[in-house]
């Protein structure tokens, strides 16, 4: 067994790191949309039922097995998976927790790189002089009917938050991740309550204003019952829990493989879980869509969030809006992309730690190069979402690693936590060291809720329908097929929807052929983290006189 | 706002931050172990 040296400094320096891994750019700009789309307040219903069956039960499952593995030194997912069971197989599961964290860095970092540039425009004064409207394309490079982008100004800023992200995490846990959770933790908390006061007491008489931001706020918290019974609503909340909490990814599991073996982890993960809700729920419901409404009118939100995302009204419509506070636009503008990189960073990093991990721990790779191997990888991976952006090469690195991925490793991981490692030893796992009494019930909710729920989850992405589940059920009994949406598994896997699907037409290649060289390419990026698997355990078996599993 | 808007936020958000605090306090509160 070998320990680490490398540990977290203090307990608050941990939770705010988990905390700030799992707050990211949707608590902001995709819950208070979603909400307010499916079903307003009665979407919380649904929301919160949904954090009690599913989102805590996962936090328990990989906080307890990162210690777990954190105990045999392993940091990352393919050591923690294999010191789990028997199987030789099982540490091929834990690929997933590379893949994903490194597929999702790639455009993560893009998307966290506006923010850090849109804090520097707001505070120069751009939005003055150009809408985010027209800056926004000519920022991104680009140019109608072409899916190449070359963007110099992207570029630089992509490069420069990748080498921020890099060297933080090559000054080590303790003294890079956790002090950047314990600066950017509270000051994205204060950003975002002076913006949510500032926001909410706008009153009719100010410049600008038509409505109040109070209707914003009605839009998303009036309830709509009757949304209960749609399986939508709930669909859309357990996706909602899903991906706000940052599981199913690999990166609790190696936060949490640095905390000692008999040291708390129940408490210390309800406390990031709940700080992530306060932060969704709370600030992020109250600050996009309140102050959207008082400058646009409520009938242009409603139409702007229809999609269920509030990207648009952040990126496109605040700054403009932001230009209605005189002397304090620049400093709101900062704020709120400030706010969005701080969720945006403390998330990235907690994506190249555990590929830092891996290298190091299993690799015999030295910290400092395990960082860059990181940020090579990255920068690469990076650069096909920026050059290939408007040709949808973007958009396909969050499907799969950003959404298929987790749902795939969360169910695996629930199903091998409960019914190989054994649901005894892990509530054992679970409760060792707990500085609170974690309710028993949780562990029926481990070992039968939680995987039905995930289960329902990815059935439902699979299948999901163009139209509403009711209609669409009705469409398959009166023999008319189901109608599977293109953003549905099955629709993406066919491209349903494209007119023409070709690779090339006019001697150009087309999106099409740019989505299918995307799914190859990160096809290749799985394989290669499973040959790297392989190499890393043989060499230890080699190592060890063949006794290594 | 509607009072069934109301409502719903007040009761969610009490619920939120009454769990938050409990937990961050407790977690401030409480030494972790050494080994």
């Amino acid at each position: 067994m070998t320990q680490s040296k490398e540990r977290w400094g203090s307990r608050i320096g941990l939770v705010l790191a988990m905390a700030g891994n799992a707050v990211g750019l949707g608590n902001f700009l995709r819950f208070p949309a979603q909400a307010a789309q499916n079903g307003g307040g009665a979407f919380i219903i649904p929301y919160l039922i949904s954090f009690l069956l599913m989102g805590i039960p996962l936090l328990y499952i990989e906080w307890a097995i990162g210690r777990h593995g954190g105990k045999y030194g392993h940091h990352s997912t393919p050591g923690m998976f294999d010191v789990m069971g028997k199987s030789r197989l099982l540490k091929y599961i834990g690929v997933f927790g590379l893949f994903t964290n490194l597929g999702i860095a790639a455009y993560y970092c893009y998307i966290e790189s506006w923010t850090l540039s849109y804090v520097f425009h707001s505070i120069t004064g751009t939005f003055f002089d150009i809408k985010p409207t027209d800056f926004f394309p000519k920022y991104l490079g680009l140019h109608e009917d072409s899916i190449f982008a070359i963007p110099p100004e992207a570029a630089f800023w992509f490069i420069l938050t990748l080498c921020l992200n890099v060297w933080i995490l090559s000054k080590g846990l303790a003294k890079g991740i956790e002090l950047a959770a314990k600066i950017g933790m509270p000051l994205l908390l204060l950003f975002g309550v002076v913006l949510v006061i500032k926001g909410l007491t706008l009153d009719t008489s100010s410049p600008g204003v038509i409505e109040s931001p109070l209707s914003g706020l009605n839009f998303v918290w009036e309830p709509n019952f009757s949304g209960l019974t749609n399986p939508t609503t709930w669909l859309a909340a357990a996706g909602q829990i899903f991906f706000t909490l940052s599981v199913g990814m690999g990166s609790i599991h190696c936060y949490a493989a640095y905390v000692k073996e008999k040291q708390d982890i129940a408490l210390n993960a309800s406390s990031a879980g709940w700080m992530n809700e306060f932060v969704e729920v709370v600030l992020g419901g109250s600050i996009l869509i309140p102050i959207a409404t008082a400058y646009l009118g409520l009938s242009v939100v409603q139409a702007a969030t229809i999609g269920g995302s509030g990207f648009g009204l952040g990126f496109l419509t605040l700054p403009t809006l932001f230009n209605n506070w005189g002397w304090f636009a620049p400093i709101a503008g900062a704020m709120w992309f400030g706010l969005l990189f701080f969720a945006g960073i403390t998330s990235s990093l907690a994506m190249g730690q555990p590929i830092l991990a891996f290298f190091k721990d299993e690799m015999k790779i030295s910290h400092q190069k395990s960082a860059l191997i990181f940020g090579a990888a990255t920068l690469l991976l990076g650069f096909i979402c920026v050059w290939l952006y408007p040709g949808g090469a973007f958009d396909e690195f969050d499907f799969w690693t950003g959404t298929f991925s987790l749902v795939i490793f969360a169910l695996l991981e629930t199903l091998v936590f409960a019914f190989v490692f054994g649901m005894d030893k892990g509530w054992d796992e679970i409760t060792r060291g707990a500085d609170m009494a974690v309710p028993k019930i949780f562990k029926y909710f481990i070992k039968y809720i939680t995987p039905f729920f995930i289960t329902v989850i990815f059935v439902g992405s699979i299948i999901k329908p163009s139209t509403d589940w009711i209609t669409a059920f009705s469409s398959l009994f009166n023999g008319d097929g189901w109608p599977f949406a293109a953003d549905s598994l099955v629709g993406v896997i066919f491209h349903l929807g494209v007119e023409k699907y070709v690779w090339f037409e006019n001697g150009e290649p087309t999106r099409e052929f740019v989505k299918d060289g995307t799914r190859i390419l990160l096809l290749l990026v799985f394989a290669t983290f499973s040959y790297l698997v392989h190499k890393a355990w043989v060499t230890k078996r080699n190592e060890n006189g063949g006794n290594y599993k | 706002m509607s009072m069934p808007a109301v409502i719903m936020m007040l009761c969610s958000w009490s619920i939120i931050i009454f769990f938050t605090l409990k937990f961050f306090i407790k977690v401030i509160k409480t030494p972790q172990k050494e080994e």
